[in-house]
């Protein structure tokens, strides 16, 4: 069965071919068959390929298929080929079952929009295909092909209400911010296939911790640029500051490409060249210390937002900064992990979401909804659901398995472990504070804006569906101290390193502790948001607690600094060279000859005499010259 | 016959020549301006007819008469030119026909 | 001879400078006739008498008179002498002074550099060795100085023409026009 393979990413790509050719001549409902059968196909096809990789593992726990040959050239030739093994099993699991429900839930979210459903799913089907061939690609060029096509992707979908000029700005950013990203990648590969001579990802490996010295400089440019192109696609300090904006887009949009995939594409980057990072332990810290980082500043601002997208654009920020400090302490199970459950809960909160934004027609401030529990409970519980998973209520979520996980990496790690387990922690906290916050605002409390709509089955399944994995996902991995079942671990270091282990005893404490803060933060956020609202109120009213407000509100300032910093600078110079000094040398030919006209056109005069003169001057010349010179 | 050095004679064309030259370039009436041709024309005559008479041959005065024949044919078309200018500019200043101005 | 030869030089420059410097255009040409007398003495003096001849008869006696004729066609006057007045200050004959100087210096220069030869006493050249040279081996320079005569006969006949009124107007008006209208 594994050799169906390659139909996991080509059926999305034929959906994406058949929908952007031939899109307009079929109706909703056609279109919606193929943008959302593909998915589904290619789907089913992942299954089937995972569940045999699964029960009959292949030699050497991976498998190859190697289409065509892409490019032949001096003895460079990267091949269209995919490379799978228990890393890529579990991303093409995610990608296609996610994002077969959102496909699902689509189909009915986007039924309202006057005109643009084909090239919504054409664009959608070319996303899944091109994150399939970044997660299957085994070679670097293959991987990067992905990765650009991704990056396209968000670009065309944050921007699909193109009419609006701020959607097309915040595609733009999102474009223009990951670039940064991109090229400090592209430059990695360069550099990797300069000195290693391939780009096929698993001989280069084994070539660079034979070659390399552990810490020695070019594994830290090596792994530093790799680490470049994840910030930017993971929106990680200090390139996060596109993701809060690219909300423009649809819902849907936002919850398979800005939550559960194309954010996490860094993650698993660096998860596929673990070998280059380990050989890099500088890169690697700096690689946890960026997620504790990115998590503590992203959970301040989810604080302080009113866009219920918003709050969960800088989850998402923080979440991806807990994989980042996951990877970068060496948990890679516990990182990959995270990522499963934080896909399934992310995309459940957006789409649930989502329907609420529908419902209230497009209200998106969460401080003129309330009350919506009895209005819509459905989307109420599996709301709930998703919010605990975040939170990590202790035993019962998914989200707590997986972040407990990560604090224990954390702890166990060699550099700094402690200082980044507290941020974990004080993460946690924050995250409990601030999706419950959410929560009570958005479905407790008066009803300010009623609920007209009724969602359709395919708006509330994929909620279901995706509110029992957000539970019971986590069973998955049950860790020493709770049943002991690491099934997804094991699995995963098939293909990733181990990770360290520490005492029971000192890991049931972290459970503890973790699981106070998580309790914690919700507790809280029922007493600041249900119980007293008022004492925010009027902390954010003082100079201090207005100042933090806003401090927070606006991402910490980074906007606000790129702006002026980097955008102004950058201004401020063209605007200084608005005469194009650069241009000077060619301009200054033409004004030479300009100069030269002007006083030229000085001698026709037009009198007799004066051309006389000139005749007799020049006859005195050349006669002095034949007789003096010659 | 006389026995002048060749130079002389040559000296003698070229202070006619110069002063002919300065007629020409400093002289704002036009019939002062051909006047100075010609004695430039001139000058240029005798110092053919100089060359003849060193070397004794015929050949300076032939060329003379081309010369002549030259001066002539111009003096007339350049007197007609000057009576058109006259015609149309009323004046004789050289100056005036200055539309080829650059 | 060599005396009469070193007068009439005398004379012909300071004629010529007259000539050049006048103020009245008669005046003028009376001294340039001067010139040319004493021009064509010094041919005769240097064995050209045909020449001589020539000179006075056709260069004086026609050009010059050409020049007489011209003048009193267009009747200037005392204005015209005024005119020159203003005209010829003595600022503007410094530059073109110079030059002719400087051509004057490089011509004596030239001159001055071989060693000062003697002539032959081969006596005046006849006129019919003139004719034999003129209608031997420079006949095609005769048959050529013709045309040009021709040319300037037919050139000074129709640029002379005195036009219609209108004509004249529209020449002025139109000048890029004439050449196409007129086939």
């Amino acid at each position: 069965m594994l050799h169906l393979l390659f139909l996991v990413p080509i059926l999305p790509f034929c959906g994406f071919v058949v929908l952007a050719l031939f899109g307009r001549w079929f109706d909703r409902r056609q279109v919606a068959a193929i943008g959302v059968g593909s998915i589904g196909l290619s789907a089913l096809f992942a299954l089937l390929v995972g569940f045999d990789f699964v029960i009959a593992p292949p030699a050497g726990d991976h498998f190859s298929q190697s289409l065509w040959t892409w490019i032949n050239v001096g003895g460079f030739s990267p091949h269209i080929a995919f490379y799978l093994d228990s890393l890529s099993v579990i991303m093409i699991l995610v990608v296609t079952v996610v994002g077969f429900l959102i496909h699902v839930y689509s189909a009915e979210y986007m039924e309202d929009e006057p005109d643009g459903y084909a090239r919504f799913f054409a664009c959608m089907n070319l996303f899944v295909g091109s994150m399939l061939t970044l997660v299957l690609a085994d070679n670097l060029l293959l991987l990067y092909l992905g990765w650009e096509g991704v990056g396209l992707c968000s670009y065309l979908l944050i921007g699909f209400w193109y009419t609006d000029p701020a959607n097309g700005r915040a595609a733009r950013k999102a474009f223009i911010v990951t670039r940064i990203g991109d090229t400090a990648l592209l430059v990695g590969l360069l550099l990797l296939f300069t000195k290693l001579g391939t780009l096929q990802i698993q001989p280069l490996m084994q070539l660079a911790s034979e070659r390399w010295v552990v810490g020695s400089s070019i594994t830290v440019a090596a792994a530093g640029l790799l680490l470049g192109g994840a910030l930017g696609k993971s929106a990680q300090l200090p390139l996060q500051t596109w993701l809060p904006d690219a909300m423009a887009g649809p819902t849907p949009v936002s919850a398979l490409i800005h939550a559960a995939t194309m954010v996490t594409a860094g993650v698993y980057l660096i998860a596929r060249m673990n070998v280059l990072f380990t050989l890099s332990p500088v890169i690697q810290t700096t690689v946890a210390a960026v997620g504790a980082g990115t998590l503590i500043l992203a959970g301040f601002s989810a604080l302080t937002q009113r866009d219920i997208k918003r709050v969960l654009a800088y989850s998402t920020i923080s979440q991806i900064g807990y994989m980042f400090l996951a990877v970068g302490v060496g948990a890679w199970s516990a990182a990959m992990f995270h990522f499963m459950t934080h896909a399934f809960f992310k995309a459940l909160l957006f789409m649930a979401a989502g329907v609420i934004i529908l419902g209230l027609h497009h209200e998106q401030d969460m401080f003129k909804m309330g009350g919506l529990r009895k209005q819509t409970p459905l989307v109420f519980w599996t709301f709930l659901a998703g919010s605990l998973s975040l939170a990590a209520l202790p035993l019962v979520t998914a989200g707590f398995y997986s972040k407990d996980a990560i604090l224990a990496g954390a702890w166990a790690s060699d550099a700094g472990g402690r200082w980044l387990w507290a941020a974990g922690l004080g993460g946690a906290l924050l995250t409990g504070l601030y999706t419950f916050r959410m929560v009570f605002l958005t479905f407790f409390g008066q009803v300010q804006t009623p609920f007209h709509l009724k969602p359709g089955l395919r708006l509330l399944l994929p909620l279901v569906v995706l509110a029992f994995l957000s539970i019971v996902a986590g069973f998955l991995d049950l860790p020493r101290t709770l049943g002991n079942q690491p099934w997804f671990s094991d699995f995963v270091h098939t293909s990733l390193p181990e990770t360290k282990e520490i005492a029971g005893s000192v890991e049931r404490n972290l459970q503890i502790v973790a699981s106070l803060a998580s309790i914690g933060g919700i507790l809280l956020a029922y007493y600041f948001f249900l119980r007293e609202p008022g004492f925010v109120r009027r902390l954010v009213m003082t100079p201090l607690g207005a100042a933090l407000h806003r401090f927070w509100f606006v991402g910490w300032g980074f906007d606000w600094a790129y702006d002026n910093l980097i955008v102004g600078t950058y201004v401020r110079l063209a605007r200084a060279n608005r005469a194009d000094v650069f241009d000077l040398p060619v301009r200054v030919i033409a004004l030479i000859n300009q100069a030269g006209h002007i006083v030229l056109s000085r001698t026709e005069t037009g009198r007799l005499r004066w051309y006389a003169t000139s005749v007799a001057f020049g006859a005195i010349v050349a006669v002095g010259i034949v007789v003096f010179v010659t | 016959m006389a026995s002048i050095p060749m130079e002389q004679g040559l000296l003698l064309a070229g202070v006619l020549f110069v002063i002919g030259l300065t007629g020409v370039l400093v002289r704002r009436n036009i019939i002062f301006v051909l006047l100075s041709l010609e004695v430039m024309l001139n000058a240029s005559g005798l110092a053919f007819i100089v060359a003849g008479y060193r070397w004794g041959q015929p050949d300076g005065q032939v060329l003379f008469l081309f010369v002549l024949t030259m001066a002539a044919a111009e003096v007339s078309v350049g007197l007609a030119l000057v009576l058109q200018l006259h015609r149309v500019f009323k004046t004789l200043d050289v100056d005036v026909a200055s539309r080829m101005r650059g | 001879m060599n005396a009469v030869y070193y007068i009439s030089s005398v004379v012909a420059v300071v004629a010529t400078v007259a000539a050049v410097t006048g103020l009245n255009a008669v005046h003028s040409l009376l001294y340039l006739i001067v010139s040319f007398l004493a021009v064509a003495l010094i041919f005769f003096t240097l064995g050209a008498p045909v020449i001589a001849a020539l000179e006075v008869i056709i260069y004086a006696g026609a050009i010059i008179v050409l020049f007489i004729f011209v003048v009193m066609i267009l009747n200037l006057g005392d204005v015209a002498v005024e005119q020159e007045k203003r005209w010829t200050v003595g600022k503007m004959w410094v530059g073109p002074a110079l030059l002719a100087l400087v051509l004057m210096a490089e011509l004596v220069y030239v001159l001055f550099q071989q060693t000062v030869h003697h002539l032959p006493g081969a006596g005046p050249i006849q006129p019919q060795d003139l004719g034999a040279t003129l209608f031997g081996p420079y006949m095609l320079g005769v048959e050529l100085a013709s045309m040009v005569l021709l040319a300037g006969l037919v050139g000074a006949y129709h640029l002379g023409r005195r036009r219609q009124p209108d004509e004249t107007a529209q020449e002025s008006q139109e000048p890029v026009d004439a050449g196409a209208r007129r086939q």
